[in-house]
């Protein structure tokens, strides 16, 4: 698969996510017959492009749509959970 | 004045160790913004939990690693700590740092950051503690441009590999700890910046089996010198230690009269695998039982030396504990050469991870998928050989088992044939 498409297909999968934020992992779904390798390249790719952004615990990493689910706003306090 | 009364922080003043308690009022004089760190770190206290909301969004440019949202959750009543992002720093191998460049790190972090730092964090990194957003680009601009310094990991990715200091102060290290962990820094650029693992993995580098850096206790892939062939034994510098001219540990545990020094009840009992012997004059070491533990070098480091054979033991597996208990690391290769730009290891690192990225749950470290899965399944899936130091005793993990196939006519037996041999 082209890198493009992989690309347009983790987007898809991704908005249609009910969760804020996922892991890598769950990332695959969005093209099972791919690798790990594979997935991240597009990721990351993705996330240069700014439309999925890297949320840390410290300790783990999720990912999510820019600007979906918990943002950094929301974070500051300025947005009222 | 205090903008907040902190009783139960100013408890952790008292005593005669260090208080992180009173470093933090003394750069609030400088840093009023502090005064709300105490504030909220004493309600914390009284509350009897945590006032920082989990996690956050904030990072640089392209990097998934290296810098870590913490956010108030008490923003308006403690406005100065409303975001107090941690940045990790790569640390220099060996910890060493020259005067000039600890003054750096300091001027900028004083200028964008809170002043407060951890030297260093359990994975080696030097940790920054409190920050503001929009600071963030403007230290990895600094760091990386005027210091030369790269972020360090954090989240799911590789965490900065850590060494102790090596061939270059320490005679005992049989490998280049500082060189390997150069390496594989470099080497892993994009698995330390941009998280795709299930979580956490650390690779940690000790030059022998002491293992300062704790390899063996806090790292998913631990590399640790070794030798494989005889321990040097100088005669005559044993019978000084016997004599007492020379001071056993160096002299280390001089501080108390321990008596005379007993060479048989001090060293050969002591050893592990009860390879040594002394038999009032000369000392022996059966060397093919010896484990390399280091015990009897480090009692006698002018007459016992490591071989010159040497190379590393790689481990894997260790981690603290979480969500199960501590993990010690396993032996997966005993001994690999140390050369060039550490191809062996790498090879056996990548296939570690692909194995990992594949079959790892979201938050389960490698220790973790050898233990579910079993040791069996990682030695099948990377392709390293059942060897006898993979085992602590007989029975005791007995992991290891044939395949069919490499089994002369497999499974089946011819049944009459057998009993006819053993009868019922
Ligand atoms: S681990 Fe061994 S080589 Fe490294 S500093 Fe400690 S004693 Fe020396
Ligand atoms: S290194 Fe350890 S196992 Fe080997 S001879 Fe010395 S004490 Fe015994």
């Amino acid at each position: 698969m082209d890198i493009e498409e992989l690309k347009k297909k983790i987007m898809e999968w991704a908005e249609k996510s009910t969760k804020p934020k996922f892991y890598f992992k769950d990332i695959g779904k969005a093209a099972p017959e791919l690798g790990p390798r594979e997935i991240k390249k597009a990721v990351t790719a993705l996330v240069q492009e700014q439309k999925l952004e890297y949320w840390s615990s410290g300790s783990t990493t999720m990912y999510g749509v820019k600007g979906k689910g918990i943002t950094e706003e929301a974070q500051m306090g300025t947005h009222e959970e | 004045m205090a903008k907040f009364k902190t009783p139960f922080l100013d408890e952790l003043e008292k005593g005669p160790w260090p208080s992180f308690v009173t470093d933090i009022k003394r750069q609030a004089k400088t840093k009023p913004e502090l005064e709300d760190l105490l504030g909220q770190v004493e309600l914390s206290y009284k509350d009897k939990e945590t006032h920082w909301k989990h996690g956050g969004i904030v990072g640089v440019f392209g990097y998934g690693g290296g810098v870590i949202g913490r956010y108030s959750d008490m923003p308006k009543e403690f406005p100065g700590v409303a975001h107090f992002h941690t940045v990790r720093v790569n640390q220099t191998g060996g910890f060493y740092y020259s005067t000039e460049y600890l003054g750096k790190i300091m001027d900028m972090w004083e200028r964008r950051g809170s002043g407060l730092t951890n030297m260093h964090g359990s994975t080696g990194d030097m940790v920054l503690l409190g920050t503001t957003t929009d600071q963030l680009e403007e230290i990895f601009w600094e760091l990386t441009h005027d210091m030369q310094t790269d972020l360090g990991g954090s989240g799911g990715n590789l965490r900065t590999p850590s060494c102790c200091l090596g061939m270059s102060r320490c005679e005992y290290s049989c490998i280049d700890a500082q060189a390997i962990c150069q390496e594989m820094t470099m080497h892993y650029q994009d698995e330390l910046h941009r998280p795709a693992f299930p979580y956490k993995f650390k690779i940690k580098v000790s030059g022998c089996a002491n293992d300062c850096v704790a390899a063996i206790a806090r790292s998913d892939c631990a590399i640790i010198g070794t030798w494989k062939d005889n321990i040097r034994i100088d005669k005559s510098a044993v019978a000084a230690y016997v004599n007492g001219e020379l001071k056993s540990n160096a002299g280390a545990h001089a501080g108390r009269d321990w008596g005379k020094f007993d060479i048989v009840k001090e060293v050969v009992n002591l050893c592990p695998t009860g390879c040594m012997s002394y038999d009032g004059k000369e000392l022996t070491i059966d060397d093919k039982e010896c484990t390399r533990c280091m015990h009897c070098i480090n009692t006698m480091p002018r007459a016992l030396r490591p071989g010159v054979d040497k190379g590393a033991t790689l481990l894997c597996g260790a981690k603290a504990p979480i969500l199960e208990g501590q993990r010690l690391a396993t032996v997966i290769v005993p001994f690999v050469k140390t050369e060039g730009t550490f191809e062996e290891i790498k090879e056996v690192i990548n296939k570690l991870l692909d194995w990992w990225m594949e079959h790892g749950k979201n938050r389960e470290r490698i220790g973790e998928l050898i233990g579910r899965m079993g040791m069996r399944e990682m030695l099948k899936a990377t392709g390293l050989p059942p060897v006898p130091q993979m085992v602590k005793e007989p029975r005791s993990n007995p992991y290891i088992f044939w395949e069919e196939s490499e089994v002369p006519g497999g499974w089946t037996r011819d049944l009459a044939a057998f009993r006819k041999k053993h009868p019922l």
